[in-house]
């Protein structure tokens, strides 16, 4: 193990360098971050094998992606932005197909206004498309989910696209520390691939992506439910295995300071960072302040949730993304509807943060903290809140 | 035209816990089960006098279902798969092909 300053985006490139991909291909212009840019640098140095197709779009990009894959090579591929939005239609192809790749996105806003900032409207734009979602705190979460991604993608039981978040600028622009894996760790634990579907076996040739009537195409979505569902068991077993080999624990959600809190934070990716201090500082003095940092957002880690806040009196979750459904943001309405199952009840305020780069401070989540305090045991009048807009 | 009802009711069809995955045909050449010649609205005529076994329509068949003698002739259109799309009759040069609704 050995530790180096980088760049986020560095980082994911230093964790694809050590997988040693078949394929990759990518858009690596801007609204993309440095990753593939990074990446393509190991190619053309011949430090990689790795086929590297630069293409007219991102909808060419995760095309040749899901034809590589079909091929039954090991692909990865990364975007932000507009340009996952661009992918928009071929998500589904890649699913739907059940096909294993993984792809980093560096959450950015979505156009318009015209904006690039940290923003998780992209990713949660796409969390219907059969995609495994997992949001990463910093780099290091960054470079530790790439390399179980290729893993959990790969399982024979899930074969499904994964989909690796790392926060826009914060993480992807900024540099930290990273504790890297040895080469020959990170390749030994990815293993080889092998498909048994390969489209290149002309031994049993076989048929990708035909047109299935309404007859057959419930049940293949019935399948990919279940295996999205059944996936929960396979990222868990791959998460320890990892741990054994990087000494870093990672649950599917990070509880922080939750056995006896009584208000907590829910948020994604790196603002979890900030809350971890802000209920440091809170405990110092004397309040029961906690945090809840799902890792996994698809699946939907439902029970882990009921779990974790079942002692609870009042909960913030903080979503960095506006839906438009005059109900809350995406993480606020999968959490309160996971409660309803739940015994006890807290009360639930959604904080909409962040759109389009705006920093989030201490201040902002200690504010957060505190009105959730005053609040208690009270039925809030707005549910529904921007964190931090000018009137 | 046979009864839709029928067919689904006769078919044995597969659940999704039989199915391959990602909606993938594993067999070779299973297009063979699918008789497209149920779609078809027109008919398919020649006019032997006319046609001079230039073989166009053969090339053009999108479904190869023109078949041809040994002796190089058009014999016959295989039923089960025309669809009816009219291409052949579109591109022979002799006129020698009349679609008819059936």
């Amino acid at each position: 193990m050995s530790k180096v300053a980088l760049l986020g985006n560095a980082t994911i490139a230093e964790a694809m360098r050590q997988i040693n991909p078949d394929v990759v291909a990518a858009f690596p212009i801007t609204p993309a971050t440095g990753i593939v840019q990074e990446f393509s640098q190991y190619v053309h140095d011949g430090v990689l094998d790795t086929e590297f197709i630069t293409v007219e779009s991102e909808h060419s990009a995760m095309s040749a992606c899901i034809g590589a894959s079909a091929a039954g090579a090991r692909v990865m591929t990364a975007t932000s932005s507009a340009g996952l939005a661009l992918m928009w239609e071929l998500l589904g192809v890649a699913s739907g197909l059940r096909l294993p790749m993984v792809m980093v996105v560096a959450n950015r806003a979505l156009s318009s206004p015209i904006n690039i900032g940290c923003d998780h409207s992209d990713s949660m734009g796409a969390r219907d498309s059969g995609w495994i979602q997992l949001y990463s705190e910093n780099a290091q979460e960054g470079y530790d989910n790439v390399i179980k991604a290729v893993r959990i993608s790969e399982n024979k039981d899930v074969r499904l696209p994964v989909m690796v978040m790392i926060d826009g600028f914060i993480t992807s622009h900024c540099t930290e520390v990273l504790e890297s894996l040895e080469d020959d760790q990170v390749r030994g634990f990815a293993g080889e691939y092998k498909t048994d579907y390969s489209l290149l076996n002309i031994e049993n040739p076989l048929t990708y992506g035909p047109y299935q009537t309404s007859e057959y195409y419930f049940e293949t979505k019935k399948q990919e439910a279940d295996s999205i569902k059944d996936s929960f068991g396979i990222i868990k077993k791959v998460s320890e295995e990892f741990e054994t080999l990087s000494g870093r624990h990672q649950s599917i959600v990070e509880s922080y300071m939750m056995e006896d809190a009584e208000v907590a934070v829910m948020v994604l990716s790196s603002t979890a960072g900030t809350t971890r201090a802000v209920v440091d500082s809170l405990r110092s003095e004397g309040i029961k302040a906690g945090l809840i940092k799902p890792r996994l957002f698809r699946p939907f880690p439902a029970e882990k949730i009921i779990e974790i806040t079942k002692n609870l009196k009042s909960l913030a979750i903080l979503d960095r993304s506006e839906a438009f459904s005059a109900s809350g943001g995406p993480l606020f309405t999968e959490t309160r509807s996971a409660l309803y199952e739940s015994g006890s009840k807290p009360n639930i305020i959604n904080y909409i943060y962040g759109l389009g780069g705006r920093d989030i401070c201490m201040e902002d989540i200690r504010k957060v903290f505190l009105e959730l305090l005053e609040e208690e045991g009270k039925r809030p009048e707005v549910i529904i809140r921007h964190l931090g807009v000018r009137k | 035209m046979p009864d839709k009802g029928k067919i689904r009711k006769s078919k044995k069809i597969m659940g999704y816990l039989d199915m391959p995955i990602g909606g993938l045909i594993l067999d070779a050449g299973n297009s063979v089960k699918y008789k497209t010649g149920q779609w078809r609205t027109k008919d398919f005529y020649i006019n032997k006098d006319k046609c001079s076994n230039c073989m166009l329509c053969f090339i053009y068949c999108p479904e190869r279902c023109v078949e041809v003698t040994t002796g190089h002739e058009i014999s016959k259109i295989d039923l089960d798969y025309c669809k009816g799309c009219g291409i052949c009759a579109v591109e022979c040069p002799k006129d020698a092909i009349e679609m008819r609704s059936k």
